[in-house]
C-alpha cells in the first residue's frame, strides 16, 4: 500500500501503477454522474450521439451534491452507492473511461471490464460529504440541468482523498479486507 | 380541546429538517467514537476518523453531514385532545419539508413517478408521514431523514413459526452480509418481528430510533440483540465494507403479536449517519 498523487486525465501508465489498498489524492477535472445521467449517456452512445464530455482518460464521480449556498463552490458531496451504475459502466470503460469513484462493491462484470479496458475504481468515504466538498475548487453543470442533483457537473478537484478498490490486475479491496477481519462465530 | 395552528407544525418540521441533517444525536457520535477505540483495522480506523471529522466540519460550516439528506420520514403522534386549525395536517408537514429543504440547502431527492418518468419533485416532497392518535393534548413530531443507499439494503420476509428465533437471527445476519459495503457501514440494524406484512416494516424503522446503548426492555430480546451484534461484526465487513471489526453499531429489535400462521420479519438498515430528532408542541 502506497500513497499516490494522481492528476486527470488518467492514462494506462498511471493506472497500471495503482494497486488495491493504495491511498490516492486525485486532482484535476472530473465529472459527476449517477443513475439518471448514466442512462442518458449510454443511450447516447448506443444511438451514436455526441457525449457532453470526452470519456478518454476521464473519471466519473457517482454523486448528487446538495445545492450550493450563495458564494459556496460546493455543498456536501459524498459518493453514492456504485452497484446501481454497474449495468452501464462496461460500455463507458470500452469508450475510454478510466476511473470511477463511489462507495460499495462492483459487479464481477464491471471488475472484468476494468481488467480488459484498464480502468480503476476508487472508494470515497460515504457520508463524509462535508469534508469531501472542501477538495472541490470549481463546479459547473455541463449537461442535463433538468435532472437537478443528478445533472452532469464538471468539477475541478484538488487532492481529493480516495482509496483504490479495484486495480487493473483484478484485485478487490472489499474481498481482501473482509477476508482479513472475518471471524467464525 | 387545545387548539393548535398547523403553522406550528410547519415551523417545527422545517427546523427539524435542517437540524437533523447537520447534527447527529449524541448517542450515535459516542458509538462511532467507541468503535474507533476498538477497531482493529488501520484502514477501518482511518475511515472512522474521517467520519468523525466530518461531523465537526458539518456543524462548523452548517453543511449537511451527507449529501443524501434523505426521504423525509415523519412520525406524528397527535394527542386526541388537540384540535388542529389553519389547514390540513399533512399539507402543513409537506410545507415544513419544502421550507426546510430550501432554507437548509438540502438535497431534493424525491421523484414524482417512481418508475416511468422519475422526475424530481424539486422540493423533497411528499414526506412519508406516519400518524398515530394518542392520549394527551400535544403533538409530537419525530423527523428521520433516510438515505437511499441504506434503505435499498432493507427487506421484509414472511417467515413461519417453524423458522423460530434461529431463523430470524440467520435472516438478519444474511441480510447484513449481502449488504456488504453498500449501506455505508458501520450501520444500525432495525428488526421488526410480528404484526403483518406492513406492520413489521414499521417496527423495524421505529427500532432505529431507539438510542444506541439503551438496552431492549425485554431481557430475552436484549440477549438476541447482543448476539446478533457480535455475529454481524464477525462478518468482517467493517467501516465502508473495506474490512474491519465494526460492521454495525447496534442491532435493535421490536416485536408485536401476530397471526398463528405468520411470523413477519423486517430488517431496516440505517447508515452511520443515523439522523433523527423530535419536537413536542
Amino acid at each position: 500500500m502506497k500513497t499516490v498523487e494522481l492528476r486527470t486525465p488518467l492514462d494506462d501508465k498511471q493506472i497500471s501503477n495503482l494497486e488495491s489498498g493504495d491511498k490516492v489524492f486525485l486532482s484535476g477535472e472530473i465529472y459527476t454522474a449517477r443513475d439518471a445521467a448514466h442512462k442518458r449517456l449510454v443511450e447516447l452512445i448506443e444511438n451514436g450521439g455526441e457525449l457532453p464530455f470526452d470519456l478518454k482518460g476521464a473519471v466519473i464521480y457517482y454523486v448528487g451534491p446538495a445545492p450550493a449556498r450563495p458564494g459556496q463552490v460546493m455543498n456536501s458531496a459524498g459518493p453514492t452507492t456504485s452497484y446501481r451504475m454497474d449495468v452501464f459502466t462496461p460500455l463507458l470503460l470500452e469508450h475510454g473511461l478510466k476511473g470511477t469513484i463511489g462507495k460499495g462493491p462492483r459487479s464481477i462484470r464491471v471488475r472484468e471490464s476494468m481488467v480488459e479496458n484498464r480502468g480503476v475504481y476508487f472508494a470515497a468515504v460515504g457520508g463524509a460529504a462535508a469534508g469531501i466538498a472542501s477538495s472541490v475548487r470549481q463546479a459547473e453543470v455541463i449537461a442535463y440541468d433538468d435532472l437537478g442533483p443528478e445533472a452532469i457537473r464538471r468539477l475541478v478537484v484538488e487532492r481529493m482523498p480516495l482509496f483504490v478498490v479495484n486495480d487493473t490486475k483484478g484485485n478487490d479491496l472489499f474481498e481482501q479486507g473482509v477476508a482479513e477481519y472475518r471471524r467464525e462465530d | 380541546m387545545r387548539e393548535l395552528d398547523v403553522a406550528k407544525v410547519t415551523e417545527a418540521v422545517r427546523d427539524l429538517c435542517i437540524d437533523t441533517n447537520i447534527h447527529l444525536p449524541d448517542d450515535v457520535k459516542k458509538a462511532l467514537r467507541d468503535a474507533l477505540a476498538k477497531e482493529e483495522s488501520p484502514l477501518g480506523r482511518e475511515i472512522l476518523q474521517v467520519i468523525l471529522d466530518n461531523h465537526d466540519i458539518a456543524e462548523k460550516e452548517r453543511m449537511p453531514i451527507c449529501q443524501d439528506t434523505g426521504a423525509a420520514i415523519v412520525f406524528l403522534e397527535v394527542g386526541q385532545d388537540v384540535h388542529l386549525t389553519g389547514g390540513a395536517l399533512e399539507d402543513a408537514v409537506n410545507e415544513g419539508v419544502r421550507k426546510g429543504y430550501a432554507d437548509g440547502y438540502l438535497r431534493k431527492s424525491m421523484v414524482g413517478d417512481p418508475v416511468m418518468k422519475r422526475k424530481n419533485t424539486t422540493d423533497n416532497t411528499p414526506a412519508i408521514i406516519h400518524t398515530r392518535i394518542v392520549p394527551g393534548d400535544r403533538v409530537r413530531i419525530t423527523f428521520a431523514p433516510k438515505g437511499g443507499g441504506a434503505e435499498n439494503m432493507s427487506e421484509v420476509r414472511m417467515m413461519t413459526a417453524a423458522d423460530g428465533i434461529e431463523g430470524v437471527k440467520n435472516f438478519v445476519v444474511d441480510r447484513v452480509s449481502r449488504s456488504g459495503g453498500n449501506p455505508c457501514p458501520p450501520i444500525v440494524v432495525g428488526v421488526g418481528i410480528g404484526g403483518s406484512f406492513e406492520k413489521c416494516a414499521m417496527l423495524a424503522k421505529e427500532a432505529l430510533l431507539r438510542p444506541i446503548g439503551e438496552p431492549n426492555p425485554d431481557p430475552e430480546f436484549d440477549r438476541v440483540e447482543k448476539e446478533l451484534l457480535r455475529r454481524v461484526n464477525n462478518l468482517g465487513i467493517g467501516p465502508q465494507g473495506l474490512g474491519g471489526r465494526t460492521t454495525a453499531l447496534a442491532v435493535h429489535i421490536r416485536t408485536v403479536p401476530c397471526h398463528i400462521a405468520s411470523m413477519p420479519v423486517a430488517v431496516n438498515i440505517q447508515c452511520h449517519a443515523s439522523r433523527h430528532g423530535e419536537r413536542s408542541i
